[in-house]
């Protein structure tokens, strides 16, 4: 589903975010990235949509080589993306209903269609009744919330969330990510990054670990845990 | 409804969304929209004023041909002359004043003044017969000059001609003051016109940047190039309209006003009679033209605004 072959990114010549990363993900596994700040996690994201172009390397993301796709075709490969932005990134001049009715309102769904799912995707991330608020009125906690259900209206085939947890109480946090994980049972490649060691420890998926740029381990759960222990 | 229309109705629908959500940012881009079109609207009225004004000057400027006692009492003769000065594209007009008529014209042009009055119902009528041209225009008389210097045609008249005297000099002035005017007319409005266009495109791309942030979202969410820019354009096509009624209502009541205050006067070289006969005279393809200015102007700013905020990243 993703492929990352040798993936460099550098920025300013000397400045290298990411150091031929290899990654392979298959179709509706979920995988935790981990690191600390300044590791790349971000820049790793930002590639798979297309944000950045990579300095060199390959990524092909369902069947997309991205060397091969034109400025016409980002969009369309966005479309098949759900992000969850470490910054929400919600559109201000918007109600919480029409941020996440955008994301479909951008593929031509109709109103009908639009009104009935919009809500239940609100109720499942728990911001029922507050369809009309703008998100300048909310909670940090709750923009989030309005991002991820942004990201999975659509019900993607790629999921990618960027510390969706990070501004959020333990419990609500933990909603998240079960709702992450339901997304993922329904058939939808999920990665997460993540600080909350936590979440890490309960989840038992994958856990790919970057450091300085590099994929310093790539293991399933069990092992992880198994490592940290020792 | 089918899928394009749908967008296109989500396009129209945002952009009014948009346009009431950020009304302040509306109102400071319509002022200064509303403000240079009033000032081009303003601009081509007064130079259409100053050319009615010109016309009218020139309209005066004509070449007095004074002719022979004998000669004004020979119908074939003069209509001769007539018909000749009519021939020349140049002429507009050629006007027979008799003797008599230029009696009653000195009498009435001198009528304050009994010493002249008496002075001349002493004599004969000394006042010769004449014919007066008017030039289409008065820059080019040449032609008709230099067939008036034809010996027999001299031979005809009675003394010289008078655009050769001093109002040859009078004549000069003014038509080189109004060829200047009309010039300096045309290039203000241009230079206006540009000017305007440069403000209002930069008060737009202002507002958009702004709000650069929501287009590089509704980017990586994976609009399309006009799903996102479209409701900008609406938006900015509606501020374009509202300052073309606005433009268009203000100068209405500007000349409402001022055409009753002055009654009817003018204001220096100014005729605001004819501003206002104007204005109303050609309301309809004003306030067309204002129109059609305004959301040109609204759509092509927010059209290439946008553009630097919709590109995808190029570099490696």
């Amino acid at each position: 589903m993703i492929l990352l072959d040798r993936v460099t990114k550098v920025y300013n010549r000397n400045n290298t975010a990411l150091d031929r990363i290899s990654l392979h993900v298959q179709q509706k596994e979920f995988v935790i990235i981990i690191g600390t700040s300044g590791a790349g996690k971000s820049t790793l994201l930002k590639l798979l949509t297309r944000e950045e172009k990579p300095s060199s390397g390959k990524i092909v993301i369902g069947g997309l080589d991205y060397d091969k796709l034109k400025d016409r075709d980002i969009p369309l490969l966005r479309r098949k993306i759900g992000v969850v932005f470490q910054d929400f990134k919600l559109l201000p001049n918007k109600t919480v209903f029409e941020n996440v009715a955008f994301a479909l309102e951008i593929v031509g769904f109709g109103s009908r269609e639009i009104n009935h799912t919009v809500p239940r995707v609100l109720d499942i991330v728990g911001l029922k009744g507050k369809e009309n608020r703008m998100p300048a009125e909310l909670s940090g906690g709750e923009r989030q919330r309005v991002a991820i259900a942004r990201a999975i209206v659509r019900q993607p085939k790629i999921l990618i969330a960027d510390e969706p947890t990070g501004n959020l109480d333990p419990k609500h946090a933990w909603d998240v990510i079960k709702v992450l994980e339901k997304i993922n049972r329904y058939g939808t490649t999920v990665l997460l990054t993540t600080h909350n060691q936590e979440i890490v420890n309960k989840l038992k998926r994958r856990v790919v670990t970057i450091q300085g740029g590099r994929v310093v381990s790539d293991r399933a759960n069990a092992e992880y845990n198994k490592g940290l222990t020792k | 409804m089918n899928h394009w229309l749908i967008t296109q109705w989500r396009i129209v629908k945002t952009g009014a969304q948009n346009f009431v959500r950020n009304l302040t940012l509306a109102i400071a881009a319509i002022a200064v929209m509303v403000i240079t079109l009033t000032i081009i609207l303003f601009s081509v009225i007064a130079s259409q004023t100053f050319n009615n004004t010109i016309q009218q000057i020139t309209n005066k400027i004509d070449i007095s041909i004074y002719l022979k006692d004998s000669v004004a009492a020979n119908d074939e003769q003069r209509t001769k002359i007539m018909d000749e000065l009519k021939a020349f594209n140049n002429v507009r007009e050629v006007k027979f004043i008799s003797k008599e008529d230029a009696l009653e014209a000195y009498k009435e042009a001198n009528k304050k003044n009994p010493d002249l009055l008496a002075a001349i119902s002493q004599t004969d009528n000394p006042l010769p017969a004449s014919l007066q041209v008017k030039p289409v225009d008065p820059n080019k008389i040449d032609e008709i000059k230099a067939y008036l210097e034809k010996p027999e045609i001299k031979a005809l008249q009675s003394e010289e001609t008078s655009y050769s005297g001093d109002r040859k000099v009078a004549i000069d002035k003014i038509t080189q003051a109004t060829t200047f005017m009309q010039r300096a007319g045309v290039v203000g409005i241009i230079i206006f016109t540009i000017v305007s266009i440069m403000i209002i495109f930069n008060t737009i791309r202002m507002a958009i940047f702004n709000r650069r942030d929501e287009l590089h979202i509704m980017r990586l969410l994976g609009a399309s190039t006009w799903f996102i820019r479209g409701p900008f354009v609406v938006e900015t096509v509606m501020y374009g309209i509202i300052a073309a009624l606005l433009s268009v209502l203000i100068c209405n009541s500007l000349f409402v006003v001022s055409s009753s205050a002055f009654e009817a006067s003018s204001l220096g070289v100014l005729d605001i009679k004819f501003a206002a006969n104007f204005f109303s005279d050609h309301y309809l393809v004003i306030l067309t033209a204002q129109l059609a200015i305004g959301i040109l102007i609204g759509a092509a700013s927010s059209a290439i605004a946008t553009r630097r905020y919709l590109k995808f990243k190029t570099s490696k």
